[in-house]
């Protein structure tokens, strides 16, 4: 070892630029772009068309007028029908997935031996794994049966009976999230209760779900979020035709369906008809966007309080 | 001088009978999703069984339930599948990489990047839809091709190939990366030769994953030109239709055997989903590393 | 009366005599380190502050001193390992051979490769032996003769014999002794000039700790070691000089590391010079 400076003379720096490592910064950062790159594309997509639309159509007509007939002559404007829908079918949607949705992660948090556990969690990640093709399905060809069978009149197509299988897909993902939130909330509380006597039902009612309530709203805002935007369910199942009613026994057309039923057809570009998938995308992707981000801010004040 | 057990409970038998329904009400909540979980599978099996057979793999749609098949569909599927695959993982593990090692968390713009995968995640997929039509299909005129299509899903599957990827990284110690670095490796040189070999089990579990969630999607492709009616198996830069998209077709129309052939090709699409996540979930228990 | 600390110094007093005789005077001492006035904060806070001192050519030098008072930072200083943390600043000099290590366009490639580190945790990559051994030549270009030098470092590090049939197998099936070991191996396979090693043995059984002493005594022939650790019988084992680091506390309360005192080990445990050393070494505290 004493001879080695003797041969190589001592010299920390490097005896060339790196260049690879500079050049494998920049490709990470591309790959990183592609993400950035797609929310311009999305508010483009959306944006641009819908200004464009909203100089033809009344910004006022479209958000507050009652009758949704783009297609028609004369046409109409007025997207509260297919807001209506969407509303009305989340609506049903929650009737099941929040409740039953909490009761799951009550029982998964509180309840549940572990071992139990690690085994339910997983097969209710099955239900939210389910392509939605494939509830539509079911809930026009068994759902909807089964509802007439009880005496419902509802027709081949429902808002019910399409929120109801659209409550039991989102069930796992209000469950899921609940149940994290409620298993952050520290063992102390719980002990503390039941040190006092309490009963299960009294902790996990008056501590646990109190302790988790902005990671439980989240997810409640989260899978409302998803009902809003989630398509095939309702495209098979609830209706084609725009309908502003509250009875849920009724069909009603969504604003996904909507979008997707022009869009698959071959309106000529450029036409006001054709503008109107982009100014309903629009609308659709603030609401669920504003939604997402109180979400998100839920959780994270969750997560601050206890980790 | 006997404090009864029953003085010590604050509310007696009363207090005992709200637990229990309470109790009955947690059980019913997880019998509600698991029972409409057996109702659906029990029902599209029973009704579909008889008809998933070598016309349904192989033959071409029609108009005529009883040779119809779904042989384009399935082969489309696939041909996505590899598709997604081929483009989603460079793109995701190099964004995880980016995030994970090279990224200073205390810039704007890089916390500015987190934020926005997380908010594409939760993006409707009709949306990703729209922007295919938009760009792709009308805009710099791909046309309504599988290519497009298989963009698209890539856009709408690629933040949960990105967490994924993430969590795989960041579960590599960090006295690893220190080791690696002590030796005189460069930053790269730490990320392929250590970070990324040890994360490569939970990046393939999550990318597989991601996968079939992709797969299983039809709102997108129904945008971006998966036409119901295709009679002609699909090339790349072709035409296409895609096994969910000729389900929701076989749907649409009212004659029963319609619905039984499409309750065939559910099946088959499940049995595809779930081999898929078998496979991973067998990935992940094989190869986990617990460090 | 003889308590508890008398005895374990009467242990290591016939060693210390010996070593006494063998540390030849400050001229005939090569300087590898000359560290001026260096000082380390993490986002502001200082962590030390105000160290100098040399350390000299194949001898074992050990950093001594209560937790907290920022040994490992300093000896994180050599091989630019600070640099990994975000927020981490370096005043003052450490000159390496008359090179400032903190000079502009020094490469931290560079500098690792001439100076190598042992971590406290056995932390070997999830490969096989050989792989572990060969990763630094590997990275850094040196790919002729891998075998060889694979086969060499782990005999140097008095691994060879053990694992010569099984270099295939997966480093983590070796005991925790065996995988400090293998990282010493790992670490010596890019011939570095100076070993860094951060309480090299604390996680390691008493059995293993004598080993990895009795290599810390052998590899002193080529190599220049320097060693922190909190085990004070450890250093007096063996180290040739030793280094006391102690904390001060600033005006609003923060812990600043200080370098209290530096000498031969002989010197250190039984005529220490400060009054703290002094406490430090018979136990008093810390």
């Amino acid at each position: 070892m004493a001879t080695r400076e003797a041969i190589a003379p001592l010299r920390l720096r490097a005896s060339r630029r790196r260049w690879g490592e500079d050049v494998v910064k920049v490709v990470l950062a591309l790959c990183a772009f592609v993400s950035v790159a797609t929310t311009v594309g999305i508010v483009v997509a959306l944006f641009e068309p819908a200004i464009e639309f909203f100089r033809d159509v009344s910004i006022v007509d479209f958000l507050t007028g009652a009758d949704w007939a783009p297609l028609f002559e004369p046409a109409s404007f007025g997207v509260l029908p297919l807001v209506a829908g969407t509303l009305l079918v989340t609506a049903c949607a929650c009737l099941v997935c929040v409740p039953f949705g909490l009761g799951a992660a009550i029982y998964l948090s509180e309840y549940a031996q572990r071992r139990t556990r690690r085994i339910l969690k997983p097969m209710l990640e099955i239900l939210a794994g389910i392509p939605t093709v494939v509830y539509g399905y079911f809930a026009l060809t068994f759902v909807t049966p089964r509802l007439q069978e009880i005496g419902l009149p509802v027709g081949v197509f429902s808002a019910l009976s399409a929120g109801l299988v659209m409550g039991v897909m989102l069930l796992p993902t209000v469950a899921s999230i609940s149940e994290d939130s409620m298993a952050a909330v520290p063992r102390e509380l719980r002990d503390g209760a039941y040190a006092l006597g309490s009963t299960r039902f009294q902790v996990s009612t008056l501590i646990v779900v109190p302790a988790a309530i902005s990671g439980i709203i989240a997810s409640f805002v989260l899978a409302i979020s998803r009902a809003v935007g989630e398509t095939m369910i309702v495209l098979i199942a609830a209706g084609g035709q725009p309908n502003w009613t509250w009875n849920p026994l009724e069909a009603v057309q969504t604003m996904t369906a909507f979008i997707a039923s022009v869009g698959q057809g071959d309106v000529a570009t450029g036409t006001t008809a054709y503008k109107t998938i982009f100014a309903v995308g629009a609308t659709l992707f603030v609401m669920t966007l504003v939604m997402n981000l109180v979400a998100i801010r839920l959780v994270r004040r969750f997560r601050e309080v206890y980790e | 001088m006997s404090v009864s057990a029953g003085r010590l409970r604050s509310d007696g038998p009363r207090g005992r009978w709200s637990g229990r329904a309470f109790y009955g009400f947690l059980l019913f909540s997880l019998v509600i999703g698991f029972s409409t979980l057996g109702a659906l599978v029990l029902q599209v099996v029973l009704k579909g069984y008889k008809w998933v057979d070598l016309v349904l793999l192989f033959e071409p749609p029609s108009a005529e339930p009883l040779i119809a098949g779904a042989e384009p569909a399935i082969l489309a599927t696939i041909y996505l599948g590899v598709l997604l695959l081929l483009f989603t993982v460079p793109l995701g593990v190099g964004t995880a990489i980016y995030l994970e090692e090279y990224a200073d968390r205390d810039r704007w713009y890089n916390r500015l990047l987190e934020v926005n995968i997380q908010n594409l995640a939760a993006v409707p997929s009709i949306v990703y839809g729209i922007l295919g039509l938009a760009f792709l299909v009308r805009g710099i005129g791909l046309g309504r091709v599988l290519l497009a299509g298989a963009m698209i899903l890539t856009l709408l599957v690629l933040p949960t190939v990105i967490i994924a990827a993430r969590e795989a990284i960041r579960a590599v110690p960090d006295s690893i990366r220190q080791a690696a670095y002590a030796l005189g490796a460069t930053k790269w040189q730490v990320v392929w030769r250590q970070v990324l070999p040890a994360a490569t089990p939970g990046i393939a579990t999550g990318s597989i994953l991601a996968l079939s969630r992709g797969l299983g999607e039809t709102a997108p492709l129904l945008l971006v030109g998966a036409l119901t009616y295709v009679s002609f198996n699909p090339t790349i830069l072709g035409e296409f239709t895609a096994l969910p998209v000729q389900i929701y077709q076989w749907v649409a129309r009212p004659q029963e055997e319609f619905r039984v052939l499409a309750a065939s090709g559910i099946i088959v699409l499940l049995a595809i989903l779930l081999t898929l996540n078998a496979f991973a979930i067998w990935l992940r228990n094989r190869y986990e590393r617990r460090w | 009366m003889v308590t508890a600390t008398s005895v374990t110094m009467a242990d290591v007093s016939i060693n210390l005599a010996e070593r006494e005789q063998q540390l030849p005077p400050k001229e005939f001492r090569e300087v590898v380190f000359d560290v001026n006035d260096l000082g380390v904060s993490y986002n502001g806070n200082q962590a030390l502050q105000g160290v100098s001192l040399e350390i000299y050519r194949n001898f074992v030098t050990a950093f001594i001193g209560p937790s907290g008072c920022g040994k490992s930072t300093f000896i994180r200083c050599f091989n630019h390992l600070n640099a990994l943390i975000p927020g981490a600043v370096v005043e003052g000099t450490i000159l390496y051979h008359g090179e400032d290590l903190y000079g502009a366009h020094v490469d931290p490639v560079e500098v690792r490769k001439r100076i190598g580190m042992v971590f406290q945790k056995p932390n070997p990559f999830p490969k096989s032996i050989y792989d572990n051994v060969a990763f630094g030549p590997r990275v850094l270009g040196m790919t002729d003769g891998l075998d060889e030098r694979v086969e060499r470092a782990l005999e140097q590090a008095a691994l060879w014999d053990e694992v010569k049939d099984r270099l295939k197998a997966s480093a983590l099936s070796l005991s925790g002794g065996q995988q400090q070991r293998l990282c010493i191996a790992r670490c010596l396979a890019v011939e570095p000039e100076v070993i860094l090693m951060d309480e090299p043995a604390s996680a390691l059984d008493p059995i293993a700790t004598t080993r990895i002493e009795d290599l810390m005594h052998d590899l002193k022939r080529d190599y220049t070691i320097v060693v922190v650790t909190h085990n004070m019988q450890q250093a007096a084992r063996v180290a040739d000089l030793t280094a006391f680091f102690s904390i001060t506390r600033g005006a609003e309360g923060q812990r600043t590391g200080i370098l209290v005192e530096y000498d031969a080990t002989s010197k250190i445990f039984t005529q220490p010079f400060d009054k703290r050393t002094e406490d430090y070494v018979t136990g008093r505290f810390g």
